[in-house]
């Protein structure tokens, strides 16, 4: 039995700037799974930007701080495979805290592989009657392998499908490239803005042509990116982070 | 000019982009499907990758084994340490049998060494035989694919060429007309070449021989035609055994196009009576690029293309946006070692999305090379400031979350960054995007009042 009165939430610093309902489901569903979870105060941003741009050697201290501020819980849970997938490979060492961040990288998850593996819930009982189609984040994808990735020959597996698929009503979605990249990428987002805005046009083509209603996934940037475009050219779709489709099924 | 601009250009027609990512696509898919057929597939590739580590492992030794077996079967073995000196014995052994004109086929590497203009400056006539290679020749232009160097190019605009150049019928785009064309020329330049080039897929240092994988038999028809086969082979393509061609053999066919064997796999051993083959072993850069510890594996690569049709910004881009002999995932990480300055916006090309990694046939992490190649890029920038594109550095900070990072992180990057740099690529965000609005309390501020 896994202990879980001891959780850290850790909320992205965009998350937390721009997309406080998701900080909030995140909370919520861990509570009514049974976790007790605790939000650190002090915590800042986990230094992705500043490494995927290149800066990794910059982010010794903003690691340490991270390193400090989740030391004593037992599990890490965010709602972003891409900052989890940053800590577990990305930060650099900090030097006289080897065994610290060793234990903080095997202790953070993403937060539907922490429900399927952790908690081992298979399946969460609920309605959610829509067409849900579900953005696989690069990061969770193909970094944290949350599911089986189409460039390999593996068993199919998706953690997310897993949860999504239970809920009463929700008709998950096929898309015809279903891993393919939105073009978000951080600094890519704006270094190659017109590749970005294509590459995520391109996504939300996929999902409208196969009449998806609400596109979630498990990454907040990912959709921050795939919303903008949608939201400037009209287009009718609603986005929504994984967490709040589960918050709002179970209740 | 940098990957953003010419990236930018090449969208600026969207239905042929749109046509570009459809068509290599295509071909990823038919990787995909190829590859489920081959039950043993992940295993291949371990063993694929494994075996190439241990090349570069020993890959001196690997390579005075293939110089001493291929000198033992008639073979002459040539060193050249960069293009230029590769170009001059190719150069050296034309003259020596007075050759004014010659086919070739199958050579990225002679791409690489620039080699068909340094011959036609001194008067030799180059044909490329292999189709795709021809048609890009007959524009000036160099390959935009290393597998399927034409793939830019719609029919129709190589039923033009083809007019232009073999006075084919106008209009004319039906594929079988304009490939029977092609034979008929290229015969004409096959009987007349009294030396033929290619390039090597695989050099078997157990026994001296070397693979060229060709699907045209171009290669065979000229090196079978000529008194003189010249291979040129980067010191990479070495294998240890021939019992290693299965695995790779497998691997690359279906990588490549989702063919489950390529057309012709030619083994050439040893010269016939009157004959000559000659190979010439090309370092450049090569040997540098193993002493990096962290990029040392991307010479593992096998050419294959694989991560070019799956890379999404190399379907959107298209290949010349690299600017460099070897275009897509794998090019952004070979290219930075010839010359980082030149190269310095390709390894921002990426999203990091990893799928170039997932499709490698030899398992090569490309896409945390690119990663790597960011750090290095961004230390030779603060040795000197020009060393970055100033495209890639108006981004970095830009994205709408990144400057709410603290202000101590950036403190470091922010030595070499004018502010006015630093903020503003938040007006190239919203050029084609909303941003997000603004909620009336922060997450934190939410919890301090809710649980805390
Ligand atoms: S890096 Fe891998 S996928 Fe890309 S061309 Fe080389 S072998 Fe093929």
């Amino acid at each position: 039995m896994i202990n879980k009165k001891n959780i850290g939430l850790f909320i992205p610093c965009y998350v937390d700037q721009f997309y406080p309902n998701v900080g909030i489901a995140t909370l919520e569903l861990l509570e009514k799974l049974g976790c007790q979870v605790s939000y650190p105060l002090g915590q800042t941003c986990c230094g992705q930007p500043m490494a995927n741009a290149g800066y990794e050697r910059d982010t010794i201290g903003t690691t340490k701080h991270f390193l400090n501020t989740f030391k004593d819980f037992d599990y890490i849970v965010a709602p972003s495979g891409s900052c989890v997938l940053h800590v577990k490979e990305h930060s650099p060492t900090v030097p006289g805290l080897e065994s610290e961040q060793y234990a903080t990288q095997h202790k953070i998850y993403e937060l539907t592989e922490f429900i399927t593996d952790i908690l081992e819930i298979d399946s969460i009982q609920g309605s959610y009657p829509h067409k849900v189609g579900y953005h696989a984040s690069c990061h969770g994808q193909r970094g944290l392998r949350l599911a089986s990735a189409s460039e390999l020959h593996e068993t199919p597996f998706n953690k997310a499908r897993q949860l999504l698929q239970q809920l009463d009503g929700l008709e998950w979605i096929e898309l015809a490239r279903k891993d393919e990249c939105c073009g978000f990428g951080g600094t890519f987002a704006v270094t190659e803005e017109a590749l970005s805005v294509q590459m995520g046009k391109d996504r939300l083509e996929d999902h409208l042509s196969h009449d998806v209603e609400i596109i979630t996934g498990g990454d907040m940037s990912c959709i921050m990116h795939l919303e903008g475009i949608a939201r400037r050219n009209k287009t009718p779709l609603q986005f929504k982070h994984i967490a709040e489709i589960l918050n709002e099924a179970i209740s | 000019m940098n990957h953003p601009t010419k990236a930018e250009e090449f969208l600026s027609d969207g239905a042929n982009a749109k046509w570009h990512d459809e068509t290599l696509w295509f071909v990823r898919d038919k990787r995909d499907s190829s590859s489920k057929t081959v039950p043993e597939w992940e295993e291949l590739r371990d063993l694929a990758s494994r075996i190439k580590d241990n090349v570069l492992d020993y890959l001196e030794t690997y390579l005075l084994e293939f110089e001493k077996n291929a000198k033992a079967n008639n073979i002459r073995v040539h060193w050249a340490k960069n293009a230029e000196e590769h170009n001059q014995i190719v150069l050296g052994i034309l003259n020596k049998h007075q050759c004014k004109a010659i086919v070739k086929s199958k050579s990225i590497l002679t791409e690489e060494c620039h080699l068909n203009p340094f011959l036609e400056k001194h008067g030799i006539e180059v044909v490329d035989t292999d189709l795709g290679e021809r048609i890009v020749q007959f524009l000036n232009q160099p390959p935009s694919h290393i597998v399927m160097p034409a793939i830019h190019l719609k029919k129709m605009a190589i039923s033009d060429i083809f007019h232009e150049k073999l006075q084919t019928e106008k209009g004319n785009d039906d594929p079988y007309y304009l490939t029977q064309a092609a034979r008929n020329h290229l015969r004409e330049k096959f009987l007349a070449a009294k030396v033929a080039i290619t390039g090597v897929n695989f050099g078997v240092a157990e026994t001296g021989e070397f693979v060229v994988c060709t699907n045209e038999g171009n290669a065979d028809m000229g090196v079978h035609l000529a008194d003189v086969h010249i291979a040129s082979m980067g010191i990479e393509k070495i294998i240890p055994k021939r019992e290693h061609l299965g695995v790779f053999l497998r691997l690359l066919a279906r990588s490549a196009t989702g063919q489950s064997i390529t057309n012709y796999n030619s083994h050439f051993r040893s010269p016939d009576t009157g004959k000559e083959i000659h190979i010439v072993l090309v370092d450049n850069g090569r040997t540098e690029q193993l002493a990096r510890e962290k990029f040392r594996n991307s010479l593992k690569c096998i050419r294959c293309g694989a991560c070019m049709n799956t890379c999404p910004i190399y379907r959107r881009s298209g290949g010349f946006s690299y600017g460099s002999t070897v275009p897509g995932p794998i090019g952004s990480i070979l290219s930075p070692g010839l010359d980082l300055q030149k190269h310095s916006s390709l390894p921002f090309a990426s999203t990091l999305c990893g799928s170039c990694s997932d499709v490698c046939p030899v398992k090569i992490n490309i896409h945390e090379q690119l990663y790597e190649w960011r750090q290095e890029i961004t230390k030779a920038q603060a040795a000197n400031a020009k060393s970055i594109s100033m495209k890639i550095a108006n981004g970095i900070f830009a994205v709408p979350f990144a400057y709410k990072i603290s202000a101590g992180m950036m403190r470091g990057a922010l030595k070499f960054l004018p502010d006015s740099i630093t903020y503003s690529g938040l007006n190239t965000w919203g050029k084609q995007r909303d941003l997000p609005e603004l909620p009336k309390e922060t997450f934190k501020q939410w919890y301090k009042k809710n649980r805390s």
